[in-house]
C-alpha cells in the first residue's frame, strides 16, 4: 500500500521523509517537482503522478504537499483520504499543520506516523486511540516531562483499540459534563450576471464537542429531519436507527469531531441571502476599466450579514486599481491579481459600495471575459435551511449534562458571474 | 524547486563534517548512564532520519538501547531498527533475542509492536524466526496481537515469496477469525499474497459481509474491493437476466401459458449476492470517502441496472470533499456517466464549473456535462458552455469547443445552433478559441457540408486572419474536400497559400499540398499552373514528409507514361468520400478497468492490478458457501456429502398424499423395486444439474420417486419412515434442487446407520425444520423406544429475519410453523467442546423475547458417552448485548440432541455476541422453557397428524405408578414452574392418559409439550 511518504514545503524543500517498507530515493520526488513546475498553481498539481517504476499520489493542504510513493494497485482514494487524515492528526496535535510546527514536533510526528500506518496499511487513525498512544505535546506537560523524565508515550494498548467503539476512550471524567454541536451550513450557489441563481443548495456538517464522562448513549434529533436529502456519519452513528426512526443515536468520541455532514432536498428553494449589483467594464481604448459593486441584502430571515467578503480573481491585464470603498477596507494583489473587499458587518440602511477605475497593461487587448465576484459571509444564529435540532437526550449515564446548540450559516462555494 | 534542489547538493559536503562532529556527541550521549540523555539523543537521531540524513554509523550504539525500560525510548529505537536493519544486517540480528523475548510479554501492545518490528526488519537470515512468530501470533488471544500477524504476513512475504505456502496457511486460519479487527488486516494480506485462492473465501464470505459494517474504515476498503471480485466469478450476472425477465414477465401476460416453458429461466439473485449488497449500502453514508467509492464501485460491477442510482447522490457528496477527492470521483463518475446517463443527470447542476476550480477539474466536469447532454437538457447546458467559452482559462475555453462540437455531432437537433454559435466564435479575439473553432467546425461539416457552403466561404475569408498552425490547415481541408461548394474562393486561397507557402509550418503545407491536387483535378483550368508551382516548391522542401507526398502527388495527377494506370484513378482516390470523424469521449474505454482503481485513474494497467472477471455464465455451487457443521451421533455416516448437509436436511419431501395427492400414493405402492432404483440413478444425473427452478412436473415426479424408496425399507423401520415423510409432507418444499441428496442421505442412513443413531439424526434433521410439537412428539417415542430418558427441549421461534433472498416464503402463521431454510453455524466443535457440540443457526422471525431482538436457535448435541447435565448460558456477557438465555439443560443424554432458542440483541451492528456456554455436573430442578401460543384447534389438528406416531408409542413398557389424572396434575404443577395454566384441561388430561406408564424424565418431556400448545 503506502510506501513511503515525503513532507515538500510549497517552495519545494523537502522537509520529512518516511518509509513504511524499504527505503525509496528522495529522487523520486523529481517526477513530482515536474509536474508541480509545469502546473504553475500548486492547485493544479495532478493528484496522481505517474513514474516509471511508483505511482506518486499527492495532497495538497495547508501550503505542504504530501507526497506518498505507492509501487502497486490500490484505490487512490484510500491514500487520498488518508494522507488527508494524517495532515487532521498533525492539527489536532499541534494545533496547526504547517512546516513549522511538523519540524518543531518531528519527533511526536514519527511517532504518530509509525502509529498510523503499518507495512503501508493504516493501524490507528482514531485520534481517541492515537493520543492514548502518543500523548499531544503541551506546554506543561513537556516541563513535567523534563523534570521527570517520563515520556509521552503510553505503555499499554488503548482500550478503544479492542473494542467495537474504537472512537472512544475509555475512562473519560469531567467535572463539568458538556455537550455542545454546531450547525453549520454553507450556501453553494452560482448567480448568473442578472442574479439569478443558476444553481444553489445547501449543505451542512454538525460539529460536535462533546465533554462527557463515562459511556453515554446520546440521540440527536431534529424537528424536521426531512429536510435532510443526504447524510454521511461519523462511524459512532448508528445508521439503522436514522433509517428507522430519523434520529441520530450514537455514543460520542471524546472532544472535538464532525458528528454528520448533510444535504438539503433540492427540492427546498435555497434562500440566496445576499444580491450583488455589479458593473465592471473595460475600455476598448486608453487600457482602464470601471469598477461598480454594491452588496446588499435580500433573504436574511431578519438577521444580520457577517463577515462579508468580495474577492475578484481579476484578468491578468489589469495592473492597479483605484477604488474607493463606503465600507470595508479593500487590496489588489498586482501579483496574483485578486481583489479583496473586505466589508464586514452589513447595515441594511447604507449599502456598501465600491467604485472605481481599473488601469490596464497598456496596449493588451482588453479582457474578453469580465471577472467572476467570490462573495464570502456569515449570519450567525441561523441555519438558512430551517434545520432544528429538537433534543438531545444522554443515556447510560446519571448526570445531567449541559448542553448546547448554535447555528451558523455561511457561504460556501458562492460565485457571481458577470 | 530547482534551486532548493541545488541548496541540498551543496551543503552536502559542509553537512558531512557537521555530521561527523555530531556523531561523536550521539554516540557519547547514547552510551551514557542517563535515560533521558539517551532519549534526547534518539530525538536527534530521529530528527536526522526524518530529513533523510545518514545516521547509519550509530547503529551498534543505538541497538544496545533496543532493550531499554523506557518505552518511547524503546519506540525511538524501533524507528531507527527498521530503518537501518537492512544495511546492517549482522548487528540487527543482536537485537533479535529481544523480540523474541518481547513476544511472550504479556502486556499485548508489547507483543504486537516486538512482532511489527520483527517482521519489518528485512533480514533474509531470520526468516523462519519471522515464520514461528507469525504462526505464533495468528493464535494469540489478542486480537490486536493478530491483527499485526496479518500485517507480518505481506512484509514476510515480499521479503522471501517462498514461504507463500506456510503463509497462506496462516491466511486461512486467519480469515477464520470472527474480530473485526483483524478482518481488514488479513484480507489485505490476501490479496497481497494469494489474490487467486478464491477458494479460501468461500467459508469465510457470509462472515465478512456480515462483519462489514463494523470493520474499520480502512479494511472496509480492501474487503470491499476484495469482495467485488470474489462476486463477479461466483454469481450470475444480473444484468442481461434482467431484459430475459422483463420479457418474460410481458410474455407470460399476454401470452398462453406454454410459451412460459421456452423461455429462459427468470433471474433470481443469489442471497449471499444479495447480503452483500444489502451490507454494503449502509457504508455509502460512511464519511470516509474511499468507502464510499468502494461501495459505488462495488454497485456498478454488481447491482442489478434498477438499484444503481443510490449510489448516486453519495458520489455526488463526495464532490464536496477536498480537490483530489474530486479529482478521482469526477473521473469515476465520466467513466459511468457515458453507460448511464440518467444516473446522473438529475445531479447535472453540480458538475458546472467555477472559476475557482482547478483546470483538470475543470476539464473533468465538462467531460461529464457533455456526457449528459440530452435533447431535453441540451439548451441548459450550451446556455452554459457559453460562459465557459469566456473564461480566462483559455485551455478550459479550447476544451469547452470541443464539448460544444461533440454536443453537436450526438444531437443532431441542436447541430445548427452549435455551428452558428462557432462560427461567431471565429470572429473572436483570442486565437486559441477560434483554432479551436475552425478544428471543430470542420468535423461538424463533414457531416453535411453541403448545406454550409456558405459557413465555409466565411471560413475561407477568415483565412488571412488565422495563424494558427492547425486551424489554417483545416480551413486548407475544407477548401479542397469542398471546393466544388465554393467553386470561387477555393483558387483565390491556394493563391495565397503559393505566396506563403515557404513559411508555413508543415501541417499547413501538407494540406496546401492536398488542396493543390484536389483543385487541379477538378477545376485545372484555373490552378494548373500554380499547382504545378506548389508541387515544385514541395518538392524541395526540407521536410522529408513534404517531399514524399509531393512526390506521390504528382505521379498520381499528372498523366504521364509511367504511372499510367493509377493516374486515371486519381479522382476517386482524393475525392472519395469520407466518413465524418465520430467525437467520443477520452473516458469510452476507461471503464475496461475496475472503478475506483489506480489503474482507472491512470487508464492503463498498474502493477498488481486484479482483473474482474467477466461473470460466469453458470453460478458455481453455491453450497461452497454454506459454514459447515459439525453433525451429532450421525456424523461420521454421511460420507462425503458433508459440506452440502446442513443445506440439505429438508428435504425427502415424500408423500405429498397425505395432505393433497391421494392418487400418488397409489402409485407408489405399485411401483416395483427396480424401476425405482433406475430411476434413483436418473435422480443424480439430474442432481448434477442442480436447477433451482424445476417445472412441477418434474417435482411430483421426485416425490414419487422418494416415496418408492422409502416403501422399501425394512418394515421394521417402516414407519419411521412413515413419519418423516409426513412431516416432510407438511413442509413446504423449495430448494428443489438440494432435496435429491438429501434423499440419498436419508436413504443412505436408514440402510447403513445403527437404528438409533438413525433415529437421532433424523431428529436431528427434524429440530431443524420443523416445530415443537412434532419433534417433541417424535423425540417421545424416540425415548420411549430406545428406552433412554432423552430430553429433548425445542423451542421454534416464529420470526422472519430477513426473507429478502427467498423467494418462496413461508408463512407461519398458518396452521403449521415455518421451516426457514438456512443453514447452520457451527459454535462449538463437538472435540472443543469435550464432546458437546454447538450449532447456532437464525430463525429468521421476529424474535418473541423483544422486538429488537434477533431469535437464533441452537442445537445442542452430546456426542460424548456420558451424559451432560446442566446446560446454560452463564450470565456474564461480555459484550454489553442484551442476550435472553434459554433455560438451562438439565441433562443431556450420550448421543442426544437438544434445541433451544434464545433472543439477542445485537443493537442493530453485526457485533458478534459473545456467551459463554456452561455445562456443569449438578442438576437444576425445574428448569423450563417458554411457551409458544398456539390455538388449541391447532394443537389438536397436529396431534391429529401425529398419531402414528403416539400409537407406536404403545409398546412401551409401562410404569404403574402414574396412573391417575390426579397424580399427573400434581406432577406437573410442582416441576413446570413457568406453569401449565396456558393449556386446557383436556390437554394436560389427554397427553398422560396416553403416556400413563411413562419414567419421570420423558414425563417431563410431556409436560413440555402440553406447555407448547
Amino acid at each position: 500500500m503506502i510506501h513511503s511518504l515525503f513532507l515538500i514545503s510549497n517552495a519545494g524543500d523537502l522537509f520529512l521523509e518516511k518509509h513504511w517498507k524499504s527505503v525509496i530515493s528522495r529522487s523520486v520526488c523529481d517526477y513530482f517537482f515536474e509536474a508541480r513546475e509545469k502546473a504553475v498553481e500548486p492547485d493544479n498539481v495532478p493528484p496522481v503522478i505517474r513514474t516509471p517504476h511508483h505511482y506518486l499520489i499527492n495532497i495538497y493542504r495547508e501550503k505542504i504537499f504530501f507526497v506518498s510513493v505507492i509501487q502497486t494497485e490500490v484505490p487512490p482514494l484510500f491514500v487520498i483520504e488518508f494522507l488527508h487524515r494524517v495532515a487532521e492528526t498533525f492539527q489536532d496535535y499541534f494545533g496547526e499543520c504547517s512546516e513549522t510546527t511538523i519540524k518543531d514536533n518531528v519527533v511526536i510526528v514519527y511517532e504518530l506516523l509509525e502509529e498510523m500506518l503499518d507495512n503501508g496499511f493504516p493501524l490507528a487513525t482514531e485520534s481517541n486511540i492515537l493520543k492514548e498512544l502518543i500523548r499531544p505535546p503541551t506546554i506543561l506537560r513537556s516541563m513535567v516531562n523534563t523534570i521527570t523524565g517520563s515520556s509521552n508515550v503510553g505503555e499499554t494498548l488503548p482500550t478503544g483499540q479492542l473494542s467495537t467503539i474504537p472512537w472512544r476512550r475509555a475512562g473519560v471524567k469531567y467535572t463539568s459534563n458538556e455537550a455542545y454541536f454546531d450547525v453549520v451550513e454553507e450556501i453553494d450557489a452560482i448567480l448568473d450576471k442578472s442574479g439569478t441563481a443558476v444553481f444553489a443548495e445547501i449543505q451542512g456538517v454538525i460539529d460536535a464537542c462533546v465533554k462527557l464522562s463515562g459511556m453515554p448513549d446520546l440521540t440527536l434529533s431534529f424537528m424536521n429531519p426531512r429536510l435532510l436529502d443526504d447524510v454521511s456519519f461519523h462511524p459512532c452513528v448508528r445508521y439503522k436507527r436514522w433509517e428507522s426512526e430519523r434520529v441520530i443515536s450514537f455514543i460520542p468520541p471524546d472532544g472535538n469531531f464532525q458528528l454528520m455532514s448533510y444535504h438539503i432536498s433540492a427540492q427546498n428553494l435555497v434562500a440566496i441571502p445576499v444580491y450583488v449589483k455589479q458593473n465592471i467594464s473595460f475600455f476598448e481604448t486608453g487600457s482602464s476599466g470601471r469598477l461598480d459593486i454594491t452588496v446588499g441584502p435580500k433573504q436574511t430571515m431578519g438577521k444580520t450579514l457577517e463577515c462579508l467578503v468580495v474577492t475578484v480573481h481579476m484578468p491578468k491585464v489589469v495592473l492597479s486599481a483605484n477604488l474607493s470603498a463606503t465600507q470595508g477596507t479593500y487590496n489588489y494583489d498586482p501579483v496574483t491579481k485578486i481583489l479583496v473587499w473586505d466589508i464586514g458587518k452589513l447595515n441594511p440602511q447604507k449599502l456598501p459600495n465600491l467604485k472605481g477605475s481599473l488601469s490596464l497593461q497598456s496596449g493588451a487587448p482588453k479582457p474578453e471575459e469580465n471577472p467572476s465576484l467570490n462573495i464570502d459571509l456569515k449570519i450567525q444564529q441561523l441555519a438558512i435551511s430551517g434545520l432544528k435540532v429538537n433534543r438531545l437526550d444522554v443515556y447510560g449515564e446519571k448526570y445531567k449534562p449541559f448542553k448546547g446548540v448554535k447555528y451558523v450559516t455561511k457561504a460556501g462555494k458562492f460565485q457571481v458571474r458577470t | 524547486m530547482i534551486e532548493s534542489g541545488w541548496s541540498i547538493v551543496l551543503s552536502c559536503p559542509s553537512l558531512v563534517y557537521f555530521i561527523d562532529t555530531k556523531m561523536d556527541d550521539l554516540i557519547m550521549m547514547l552510551e551514557s548512564n542517563k535515560e533521558s540523555l539517551k532519549l534526547e539523543a534518539m530525538k536527534r537521531i530521529v530528527g536526522l532520519i526524518a530529513k533523510g540524513k545518514n545516521a547509519y554509523e550509530l547503529f551498534p550504539a543505538v541497538v544496545k538501547n533496543v532493550a531499554s525500560k523506557n518505552i518511547e525510548l524503546k519506540k525511538l529505537v524501533y524507528v531507527y531498527l527498521v530503518r537501518y536493519a537492512e544495511e546492517q544486517q549482522d548487528l540487527a540480528l543482536l537485537s533479535i533475542s529481544t523480540f523474541q523475548r518481547a513476544l511472550k510479554d504479556p502486556n499485548q501492545l508489547i507483543r504486537a509492536s516486538a512482532l511489527r518490528v520483527l517482521s519489518s526488519i528485512r533480514v533474509p537470515i531470520i526468516v523462519p524466526i519471522m515464520m514461528l512468530a507469525i504462526k505464533e501470533a495468528a493464535t494469540d488471544l489478542s486480537p490486536y496481537v493478530r491483527k499485526t500477524a496479518a500485517h507480518a504476513i505481506q512484509k514476510l512475504y515480499s521479503l522471501d515469496p517462498d514461504q507463500k505456502e506456510h503463509l497462506i496457511e496462516v491466511i486461512e486460519k486467519l480469515l477464520k477469525d470472527k474480530s473485526t479487527l483483524v478482518a481488514g488486516s488479513v484480507v489485505m494480506a490476501f490479496e497481497e499474497v494469494c489474490p487467486d485462492r478464491i477458494d479460501l473465501i468461500h467459508k469465510n464470505y457470509r462472515k465478512l459481509c456480515n462483519l462489514l459494517v463494523d470493520v474499520e474504515e480502512w479494511g472496509q476498503v480492501v474487503i470491499i474491493h476484495m469482495l467485488t471480485r470474489y462476486a463477479r466469478t461466483q454469481f450470475v450476472s444480473p444484468w442481461r437476466e434482467d431484459a430475459v425477465f422483463d420479457e418474460n414477465s410481458e410474455k407470460t401476460f399476454y401470452d398462453s401459458e406454454g410459451r412460459r416453458v421456452d423461455q429462459s429461466k427468470p433471474y433470481i439473485m443469489d442471497p449471499d449476492h444479495r447480503l452483500l449488497l444489502r451490507n454494503t449500502k449502509p457504508l455509502l453514508q460512511s464519511r470516509n470517502t474511499a468507502v464510499v467509492m468502494a461501495v459505488s464501485q462495488l454497485y456498478w460491477h454488481l447491482a442489478p441496472k434498477h438499484e444503481l442510482s443510490i449510489i448516486t447522490k453519495s458520489l455526488v457528496r463526495l464532490l464536496r470533499s477536498h480537490r483530489e477527492v474530486q479529482y478521482i470521483v469526477l473521473q469515476n463518475i465520466a467513466t459511468m456517466s457515458i453507460q448511464r446517463k440518467g444516473m446522473f443527470e438529475p445531479f447535472m447542476k453540480s458538475f458546472y464549473v467555477r472559476s475557482t476550480d482547478a483546470t483538470h477539474i475543470k476539464t473533468l466536469k465538462l467531460e461529464i456535462l457533455t456526457n449528459l447532454a440530452n435533447e431535453a437538457n441540451i439548451s441548459t447546458i450550451l446556455r452554459e458552455l457559453q460562459t465557459y467559452v469566456k473564461s480566462q482559462d483559455k485551455a478550459f475555453a479550447a476544451a469547452t469547443i470541443q464539448a460544444i462540437g461533440r454536443c453537436a455531432t450526438n444531437i443532431s437537433e441542436v447541430t445548427d445552433t452549435c455551428l452558428n454559435g462557432l462560427v461567431l466564435l471565429l470572429s473572436n479575439r483570442d486565437e486559441t478559441v477560434v483554432a479551436e473553432s475552425v478544428v471543430v467546425i470542420k468535423k461538424l461539416l463533414q457531416t453535411q457540408p453541403s448545406q454550409h457552403s456558405d459557413i465555409i466561404k466565411h471560413m475561407a475569408k477568415l483565412f488571412d486572419s488565422i495563424t494558427v498552425p492547425m486551424a489554417r490547415a483545416s480551413i486548407l481541408w475544407l477548401m479542397g474536400e469542398y471546393c466544388e461548394h465554393v467553386p470561387k474562393n477555393a483558387p483565390d486561397v491556394l493563391r495565397k497559400m503559393a505566396k506563403t507557402f515557404i513559411s508555413e509550418e508543415d501541417i499547413v503545407k501538407l494540406q496546401t499540398v492536398n488542396l493543390a491536387a484536389k483543385l487541379y483535378l477538378s477545376n485545372s483550368k484555373q490552378t494548373k499552373l500554380l499547382t504545378q508551382y506548389i508541387l515544385n516548391l514541395g518538392k524541395y522542401d526540407q521536410n522529408y514528409d513534404i517531399r514524399d507526398r509531393t512526390r506521390f502527388i504528382r505521379q498520381l495527377i499528372v498523366p504521364n507514361e509511367k504511372s499510367g494506370a493509377l493516374s486515371r484513378y486519381a479522382r476517386r482516390i482524393l475525392m472519395a468520400p469520407k466518413p465524418a470523424p465520430v467525437l467520443q469521449s477520452a473516458f469510452k474505454d476507461r471503464d475496461r478497468f475496475q472503478l475506483g482503481t489506480l489503474s482507472h485513474t491512470l487508464n492503463s494497467q498498474s502493477n498488481g492490478y486484479l482483473e474482474l472477471s467477466d461473470w460466469p455464465a453458470v453460478a458455481p455451487d453455491q453450497s461452497v458457501r454454506i459454514v459447515e457443521v459439525v453433525e451429532l451421533a450421525g456424523a461420521p455416516l454421511l460420507g462425503k456429502s458433508k459440506p452440502g448437509k446442513s443445506a440439505e436436511k429438508f428435504y425427502s419431501d415424500s408423500e405429498e398424499e397425505e395432505e393433497e395427492e391421494g392418487s400418488s400414493s397409489e402409485d407408489s405402492s405399485s411401483s416395483s423395486k427396480s424401476e425405482s432404483e433406475s430411476e434413483s440413478e436418473e435422480n443424480s444425473d439430474d442432481s448434477n444439474k442442480s436447477s433451482s427452478s424445476e417445472s412441477d412436473s418434474e417435482k411430483k415426479k421426485k416425490t414419487l420417486k422418494n416415496k418408492k424408496l422409502q416403501q422399501q425399507k425394512p418394515d421394521s423401520k417402516d414407519r419411521y419412515c412413515h413419519d418423516l415423510a409426513l412431516f416432510l409432507s407438511q413442509s413446504h418444499l423449495f430448494f428443489l434442487n438440494k432435496f435429491l441428496v438429501v434423499f440419498k442421505f436419508n436413504l443412505r442412513c436408514i440402510a447403513n446407520v445403527h437404528y438409533s443413531k438413525k433415529k437421532a439424526l433424523l431428529l436431528f434433521i427434524m429440530t431443524k425444520f420443523f416445530s415443537i410439537h412434532i419433534v417433541l412428539a417424535f423425540s417421545n417415542q424416540f425415548v420411549a423406544n430406545c428406552r433412554c430418558s432423552l430430553l429433548c427441549l425445542c423451542v421454534f421461534l416464529a420470526c422472519q429475519f430477513d426473507a429478502v433472498s427467498w423467494h418462496v416464503r413461508v408463512s407461519l402463521q398458518a396452521s403449521f410453523p415455518v421451516f426457514v431454510p438456512e443453514t447452520s453455524h457451527e459454535l462449538l466443535h463437538r472435540m472443543t467442546g469435550k464432546g458437546l457440540s454447538a450449532q447456532y443457526r437464525f430463525t429468521r422471525q421476529p424474535c418473541i423475547y423483544g422486538n429488537s431482538m434477533v431469535s437464533l436457535q441452537l442445537t445442542l448435541s452430546n456426542s460424548s458417552d456420558q451424559a451432560l447435565e446442566n446446560i446454560h448460558i452463564s450470565e456474564k456477557s461480555s459484550t454489553g448485548q442484551n442476550i435472553h438465555r434459554f433455560n438451562a439443560i438439565e441433562r443431556l443424554e450420550p448421543q442426544a440432541s437438544v434445541t433451544v432458542s434464545m433472543g439477542v440483541d445485537f443493537n442493530d451492528s453485526t457485533q458478534a455476541a459473545n456467551f459463554q456456554l456452561c455445562v456443569s455436573i449438578q442438576p437444576a430442578v425445574g428448569e423450563l422453557l417458554l411457551p409458544i401460543t398456539m390455538t388449541e384447534a391447532d394443537f389438536t389438528k397436529e396431534q391429529g397428524k401425529l398419531l402414528g406416531m403416539n400409537e407406536s408409542s404403545a409398546t412401551i413398557t409401562m410404569t404403574p405408578e402414574n396412573i391417575s389424572s390426579q397424580s399427573v396434575n400434581r406432577k406437573v404443577v410442582s416441576v413446570a414452574n413457568l406453569g401449565v395454566i396456558p393449556s386446557s384441561q383436556e390437554n394436560i388430561h389427554s397427553v398422560p392418559r396416553r403416556c400413563l406408564n411413562l419414567t419421570k424424565p420423558t414425563f417431563w418431556n410431556v409436560i413440555k409439550k402440553t406447555n407448547c400448545s
